[in-house]
Order: structure tokens, then sequence, then C-alpha cells
């Protein structure tokens, strides 16, 4: 393909209109960031992208409404973690009950190496209690590799309350209904 | 010999060369800020000391401007190791820095920046040559950036030496060539009283804008300025004539370019601006007083200092030249066109003597 060049008149081959061009846009360039604050800059520390509503950042663990450890230690996440990530000791026979009622048990200890955790979502997918979700979370910052194995506290701490079906209560109250049921005579 | 001018000059030495230190360090500053509002972003604003944040206000405010980062920069080149390569011409390469620094620093001594002050001339050595000196000097320039090229044994840097030396010297012709015609009409090579003669007739820049032009846009290519900042070009030869250079070395380099630029704006102020002159207020005599005389510096520096930001302005606005055109530029334009402003300026000169 040829492209025709139209030859330049005398004046623009002084090119002086070029440069008044030139300066003419980086001074409006200037004035927009300086005065208008145009600026395309995100301040990082200060100012966040808003994250979009399916985004799958660091897992962690929930509570339901009334403020109790929603996991049962089934330890399905566990197993299913691809890169062994998740590690839960159960309380045993011995270890302390649930904080619900009606709950069969608790984890005794529940350790995310955010070091090791990928993001894939598979626990919060196969979990059958609602216990564990991707958050928002995607800078996890720590000094030393023992710092970013995260135990039960953390994890519920930072997980917050998800108010979903309390399925253990629903039973609790199943289980009382059937009790009270007026039995005709 | 005399005591008293032995140490006002050496007093005087040093002050310009901390203040011109200070000026390159600042002038750095002003480029980053400066690219970043043209470039749409904000530059650097977080550096500072640990006692910065205690200051109510002003702590804040000096850290958004970035006033602390040439400190963190100065520092920075400091501590970096000092790597010399296993292939270089040893002595050639640890003299080029300083070949490149020397030349941009005794280019400051004949500028006059200021009046009077405390009885003592404002400027470091009251040439009567003073034009010829400064020519003299910046044409040594070349030498610190060709023999780095050289010592580095590296094509990029021997292509970056190469370049610089065609370019200086093309335009070091029309740079002298284009303040002849200042000198026709002031009748004086002595800086100080060039900028006499401005203030009884007024600025040269009125009687010589194609003089100014030219000077303009030489000192650009003598400075190795974006339009013409062949040596360097970065996307064409890595770093240009200091690929092979680190650390203090290379942080000479750069005080040696931001020197160059600093004198090359004095100069201008001083041949067609006036200097430390401004035609009204009374400021256009020598100060009788010491306020005066420090209102004098004032105005040369901020004079220089508009000259350094639109040395950074063009420099964020313009593409670089390509090798022939600039030589194109160089030797085809501005040399004819500066000899034919001589004549001219001569022609008008003899028709009214």
């Amino acid at each position: 393909m040829i492209v025709n060049r139209k030859p330049l008149t005398f004046w623009e081959r002084l090119y002086l209109p070029a440069i008044v061009g030139g300066l003419k846009v980086t001074l409006k360039h200037a004035y927009a960031t300086l005065f208008e604050r145009k600026v395309v800059t995100m301040e990082y520390p200060e100012q966040k992208w808003a994250v979009p509503p399916d985004y799958r950042g660091a897992p962690y663990l929930v509570k339901d409404q009334e403020g109790h450890t929603k996991c049962v230690s089934c330890q399905l996440c566990e197993f299913v973690c691809p890169p062994k990530a998740i590690r839960i000791t159960p309380p045993g026979t011995a270890g302390q009950p649930a904080d619900r009622t009606n709950a069969e048990k608790m984890p005794a200890e529940f350790e995310i190496n955010m070091l090791r955790c990928i993001f894939c979502g598979f626990c919060q997918e196969v979990c059958p209690e609602e216990a564990i979700f991707l958050q928002k979370d995607y800078s996890l910052v720590g000094s030393s590799r023992a710092e970013m194995i995260y135990n039960k506290e953390k994890l519920l701490a930072l997980g917050g309350t998800h108010a979903g079906v309390q399925k253990w209560k629903l039973k609790l109250e199943e289980a009382q209904a059937q009790e009270n049921f007026p039995v005709k005579s | 010999m005399d005591w008293n001018f032995i140490i006002f000059s050496a007093v005087k030495i040093a002050v310009v060369i901390g203040v011109v230190q200070g000026m390159v360090a600042y002038a750095v500053l002003a480029e980053r800020k400066i690219s970043a509002w043209i470039q749409d972003r904000v530059g650097p604003n977080r550096t500072a000391p640990p006692f910065a944040k205690h200051i109510p206000v002003l702590g804040r405010l000096l850290t958004r401007l970035g006033m602390f980062q040439p400190l963190a920069d100065g520092l920075k080149f400091m501590f970096k190791e000092d790597f010399t390569p296993a292939g270089v011409r040893k002595i050639y390469f640890f003299l080029a820095p300083a070949i490149a620094v020397i030349p941009a620093m005794l280019t400051v001594a004949v500028i006059p920046f200021g009046s009077v002050l405390g009885g003592q001339k404002m400027v470091i050595a009251d040439l009567n040559v003073g034009i010829l000196y400064t020519f003299g000097i910046v044409s040594l320039g070349v030498y610190g950036i060709v023999l780095a090229g050289y010592a580095a044994n590296s094509k990029f840097p021997f292509l970056g030496g190469i370049r610089s030396s065609a370019q200086m010297i093309s335009y070091e012709i029309s740079m002298g060539l284009s303040v002849i015609p200042v000198l026709l009409i002031v009748g004086n090579l002595n800086l100080g009283q060039i900028i006499g003669w401005q203030a009884q007739h007024g600025w040269l820049i009125l009687y010589a804008p194609l003089a100014f032009v030219i000077f303009l846009v030489a000192s650009f290519a003598e400075t190795n300025r974006l339009p013409f900042d062949l040596p360097e070009a970065e996307t064409e030869l890595v770093g240009g004539y200091h690929t092979e250079y680190g650390s203090m070395k290379f942080a000479l380099f750069f005080l040696g370019e931001y020197s160059n630029m600093i004198a090359s704006s004095g100069m201008m102020v001083t041949l067609f601006f006036g200097g430390w002159t401004l035609p009204f207020w009374g400021l256009d005599h020598p100060a009788a007083t010491l306020v005066s005389g420090i209102i004098h510096i004032l105005i040369f520096l901020v004079k220089m200092a508009a000259f350094i930001v639109l040395f950074i302005w063009v420099r964020w606005m313009f593409p670089r030249f390509r090798y022939d055109q600039l030589m194109d530029l160089g030797w085809r334009r501005f040399l004819p066109l500066a000899l034919v402003n001589i004549l001219i300026t001569a022609i008008i000169l003899w028709m009214r003597a």
C-alpha cells in the first residue's frame, strides 16, 4: 500500500506549529493534574480498588449470627485442598465440645498456610456447613513464614459473620418440636 | 598577594558550588515532578525522614512535594557498590566522570549571579573575555562523554560517544556564531558589562531574538537534553555513553548533565534576559544595600529556574530527533541562519553608525 503524503507547507516545515502544539498539550495535562486533580495514579495503600463481588481472596472461617463457630471439623476441606494448605486438628474424644447446641464438634485447631494457599475456592465449595469462605483480602503480609500460617482465632476474627442457614439450630428446633408434639390419645 | 581577594573568592566558590549542587539535586526532583504532572501522574510523594511526620502541616506538604527525595537519591548513589566491569580501560574509565563534571562546574565561574553584596562583586571571576572563556570550557565537556564511550570498551557506549562528539561539535559552531550579534550590539565580552548594557538599553532578547532561538536550541543540544539526547538514547543505545557506569560514577555524569543545564540557563539569562536586573522598581543598577543585593541574586535565581523548567518541559514534550535530522538541522539550518543573523546585525549597526 502506498500512502500519499502531502508535501508540507512552508509554515509546517518551520516546525514551529508542532512545537507550540506540543507545548499546549503538555501544559493542558500538567494543568489538569495540578489544578483539576485528574490524576490516573491510584495511591495504593490509602486508595484501593473496589473488589468485584465474586472475587476469590483469602479463605477465612466464619461465625454464625449468634457468634458460634460454624466449622464442625469434618476435614473435607483439608482433603480437597490441592496445595495442602489447610491443617485441621480435631478435638478428639476428650476435647472441647462444640460451642453450639446439637452440633457434634468443632476443630481444636484450624490452620491455613497462606503461603501455600492458591485461592482456588475448593474448600468453600466442599464445605457442608458453609463455614469457610473466600473473602476479599488479597494483600496478605507477614514478616516470617510462621506468621503467614493463620490459626483458628485469627481466621475467625478475620472471617466475620455469615448470616446463612443455621442448620444445627433448625435440627434442634425440629427435635424439640418432636418432643413437644401433642400426642392424641 | 591580596588575602582579601583570596578569602572572598574561596567563599564565593564554595557557596556557588554548594548552590549549584543543591540546584542539581532539586532540578532532578523538578524533572520527576514535572514529568509526572505532564503524564497525569503524581510523582515522588512518599520519601520522608522519620521526623517529618511530627511536623504539623509543613512535614506532610514537603513529603507530598517530594522535597526529601533528592536526599534519598543521593544516599542511594553513595551506598551503591562501585562496580568496575572487567573489560574497561581503567584509567579513562575513572577519568571520564571527572572530566564530565569539571567543565560544567567551571562554566559557572564567569556568570554574574548578582550585582554587589557587601562591597563584593557577585561573580567568581570577572573576566574581560567571559564569553570566550565559557565557550572554551563548554567545548571541553564533550571529552568526558567521548572518553566514557571509549573507556567502557563496549559497543553501546562507543556509539553514544561517537554521536555525542559529532553532535556537540556541530552545535557548538551555531552556538558560538549565534552569540556574535550580541557581542556586536554590546561591543564587550565581559558578562557583567553585557548586563550593564541591558540595564540601560533593554534586554537583548528584544534586539536579537533570532540569536536567542539559535542559542536556546544549541544549548539543548550541548546539554544532551531530550530533543537531542542521542548520546544516551535509552531506546537505541541502552544507556548510551554511561551504560557501563554505576553508583557514584554514574551520579557524576548525571551531575554534569544537570550542571550543564544550570550553567546554560545562567548564560541565557545573562546574555538575553538582563541577568540580575529587572527593568522596573529601580532594580537595574548595582545594589547599594545588603537587601537589594540579595534581591538581585534572587531575581537571577528565579530567571534561571524558569529556564530550567523550560528545559524540563521541552524534554517531556518532544520525541527524539533522528541522527541525520539532527545533523541537518545543525549544519544546514542553524549555521546559515546564524551567519545571516550576524550579517544583518552588522549591516544595521553599520548603517546606524
